[in-house]
């Protein structure tokens, strides 16, 4: 490790969030009184676990051998070929248990409500994958698992919630609001404060009150760190660029923030376009919102001019949000990472491609950064290293991409 | 503590102060600006202070009211419906001061903004206090504001001139009770159940016990709320407490008044204010 010293400091991009909570003018704690006490806790309790040797340990222990990390980083030689241009690799978190990268944090999570003594586990879910995630650490561990999820993505993710409910967490369908993510939230926050005494919300991305972004972000650093190790075991140097997909953005901050302070490492983030930004159907926040504040931090946000949130609209469930986690709201406005946006129709050709040149089928996720990729790659040098995270795999969205395709299962 | 001679009082303070002098506790009724439509929202804010109200909080609108349950997000969506937005509720302020030449305009009552931050953040801080302040409004409670975000809202409405009232809870210890009353004004609002409103209501002598505790941190009046939907319960709190809050009660009589098709029944109005009436009457004999 290279000593470092107090001007680089002021120079980092990788101290944040201040003691506030804020990434600059984002993040933040904005919640109701009778949830204050309880974030402030869970502040403290992160603290401890996070300078606490024997959570470090127990926590590497369950990666290695329940999760199943490291996660391969894999060369994607055929695609590569493809697009004839730099040279593209693939953090393989669709391997991990579960099959996406949401194990990382709730892993992290639940070991924390453990250590503070909670009973009861919550979350929210969107396409069901965070859902899952949460529902089979609390079969684990043995904790009653609640599950919000939106009554419209209930209808489009089916097997996500045979799974869950087979995992033996109890899915209850919000009708609320728009009945999507975002109410899912809504209605997670609420049993929340109903449920003070004995319950421990697991958040599925870096988004929320202070500590949430913070903590899901250092939970999720695992993808990057071991990028840095593998592709410097590859290749012997580090990446030129890194490509992932946002919903909140949890995947994306894993992989991006080890490689925030590396200037020769351009970092591009990919929001859902939905039909296209243009449109207005799209769930891109950074791209087509404005700042706001919503679900206790303040992000961009797709809002109308009287500060009512607007729906947001994507071929997956999983990047149906109309905000974005505040550390990428700091970083797009610091110019540190460039935010793009990929169409649903960009989406499922890739989720084809990927599918017929590498035999791996990628959730409808990830399919937005290789969307993405597939338009950069090929004006790169064949020198160029491109690493994308392949977030999760696409089981779970055959049923909505062949609806789409007009195939009929 | 404020002086009751202060000229620089404000409504809230001069109400509490009344109230105190008339020794009984203040109903305080919560509605949503536009619900079931803009109409019928102004007619029902003008007819709440003689049907007993002392305190009215009109609620901002928003469509991810997190702190809320079943009946007020309804309603908030309702409102949504009908085009209320943040600068028709504060013109609905105008209105209830101004009267309209057959109705009197009502200065004395009065009025508190409630809701949720963003609406007021996408308006702009300094235009709405200014604006706010304008319309004839007395204080503002914003759900998502905690003590730690004071710099964002709390501290430059104090400045404006208005009172900022703020949310105690179960969960607020003692250890933290000072932080939370700190930059309140007004009065303090003690929610009585760790919850959502609407939904469970908290024993009579939990709530004794809160309104005691608070008492020994605060002189501050003391409005107790969520869970207070019939006239016995609100005698109950006015038994301890300086005012009993309503507000998920009348919004679901509202919700009672609809037809199938979401449009209001005649007499809507009417049935609302005669549940205010009898809270009033509650609120009244609470220490009789």
């Amino acid at each position: 490790m290279s000593v470092t010293s107090s001007s680089q400091l002021m120079n980092s991009y990788r101290t944040g969030p201040d003691e506030r909570g804020r990434f600059g003018l984002f993040g933040g704690r904005f919640v109701a009184e009778t949830l204050m006490p309880l974030i402030l806790d869970l502040e403290k309790a992160y603290r401890d676990a996070r300078n606490d040797p024997a959570f470090a340990a127990e926590m590497a222990s369950f990666r290695q051998h329940y999760i199943g990390r490291p996660s391969p980083l894999y060369f994607a030689e055929r695609l590569t070929e493809h697009f004839g241009g730099a040279k593209v690799y693939f953090k393989r978190e669709e391997l991990n248990h579960t099959g996406s990268h949401k194990v990382n944090n709730c892993l992290g999570q639940i070991l924390l409500a453990k250590r503070m003594g909670k009973t009861r586990i919550i979350a929210e879910t969107g396409a069901g994958q965070h859902g899952v995630a949460t529902a089979t650490l609390c079969a684990r561990f043995g904790l009653p698992c609640t599950i919000y999820m939106g009554a419209t993505d209930i209808e489009r993710q089916k097997p996500n919630v045979f799974r869950m409910r087979l995992l033996g967490a109890e899915v209850i369908p919000v009708h609320s609001g728009t009945a999507t993510l975002k109410d899912a939230m809504n209605d997670a926050l609420r049993d929340w404060v109903s449920n003070v005494e004995n319950t421990f919300y697991i958040i599925g991305t870096v988004a929320g009150p202070h500590p949430y972004p913070a903590m899901v972000r250092d939970f999720q650093s695992v993808i990057g760190t071991e990028t840095r190790e593998q592709i410097m075991e590859l290749e012997g140097r580090l990446p030129d660029s890194l490509v992932a997909c946002i919903g909140g953005g949890s995947n994306a901050m894993g992989l991006f923030h080890p490689f925030l302070d590396d200037p020769s490492v351009a970092i591009y983030g990919v929001e859902a376009g939905g039909d296209g930004v243009e449109t207005g159907r799209h769930a891109a926040s950074l791209t087509g919102g404005r700042p706001g504040v919503l679900h206790g931090n303040r992000t961009y946000l797709l809002q109308d001019d009287d500060g009512q949130i607007k729906d947001a609209h994507s071929i997956s469930a999983g990047l149906d949000y109309p905000g974005i986690g505040p550390e990428h709201a700091w970083l797009h406005d610091m110019k540190r990472v460039k935010y793009v946006s990929a169409t649903d129709q960009e989406t499922l050709d890739a989720f084809q491609l990927c599918s017929a040149l590498e035999g791996i089928i990628p959730a409808l996720e990830p399919a937005h950064a290789l969307a993405y990729v597939s338009k950069l790659a090929p004006t790169l040098p064949r020198d160029h290293l491109l690493v994308m995270c392949l977030s999760g795999r696409g089981d779970k969205d055959i049923f909505a991409v062949a609806e789409r395709l007009g195939t009929k299962l | 503590m404020a002086s009751m001679t202060d000229v620089k009082t404000t409504r809230i303070e001069r109400r509490f102060a009344d109230l105190k002098a008339q020794g009984r506790a203040g109903l305080v009724t919560f509605i949503t600006a536009g619900d079931p439509d803009g109409d019928l929202s102004l007619q029902l804010l003008r007819a709440l202070p003689a049907a007993g109200a002392d305190v009215v909080e009109l609620g901002m609108p928003f469509t991810d009211p997190m702190a809320d349950g079943p009946a007020i997000q309804a309603a908030g969506l309702r409102a949504l419906q009908s085009g209320m937005t943040l600068k028709r509720v504060l013109q609905m302020v105008r209105d209830f001061r101004q009267g309209d030449g057959k109705i009197p305009g009502d200065n004395d009552t009065p009025i508190v903004l409630m809701g949720y931050y963003n609406p007021i953040y996408s308006y702009g801080v300094a235009t709405f206090l200014t604006d706010a302040l304008a319309a004839g409004v007395d204080g503002l409670i914003v759900v998502d504001l905690p003590p730690e975000e004071d710099a964002e809202l709390c501290l430059p409405a104090l400045k404006a001139g208005l009172n900022f009232i703020r949310l105690a809870t179960p969960t607020t210890d003692d250890k933290r009770l000072p932080a939370v009353l700190k930059n309140t004004s007004g009065f303090v609002y003690y929610v009585s159940i760790a919850g959502i409103t609407g939904t469970r209501s908290a024993a009579d002598a939990d709530i004794a016990a809160a309104v005691a505790r608070l008492k020994r941190h605060t002189g501050l009046p003391l409005a107790v709320g969520f869970g207070i939907k019939t006239a016995d319960q609100a005698a109950a709190v006015a038994k301890a407490a300086d005012a009993a809050v309503v507000g998920s009660a009348l919004i679901q009589r509202i919700a009672d008044n609809l037809d199938a098709n979401g449009r209001p029944k005649a007499g809507l109005v009417e049935a609302v204010l005669s549940l205010v009436r009898d809270l009033a009457a509650g609120v009244r004999r609470g220490r009789a």
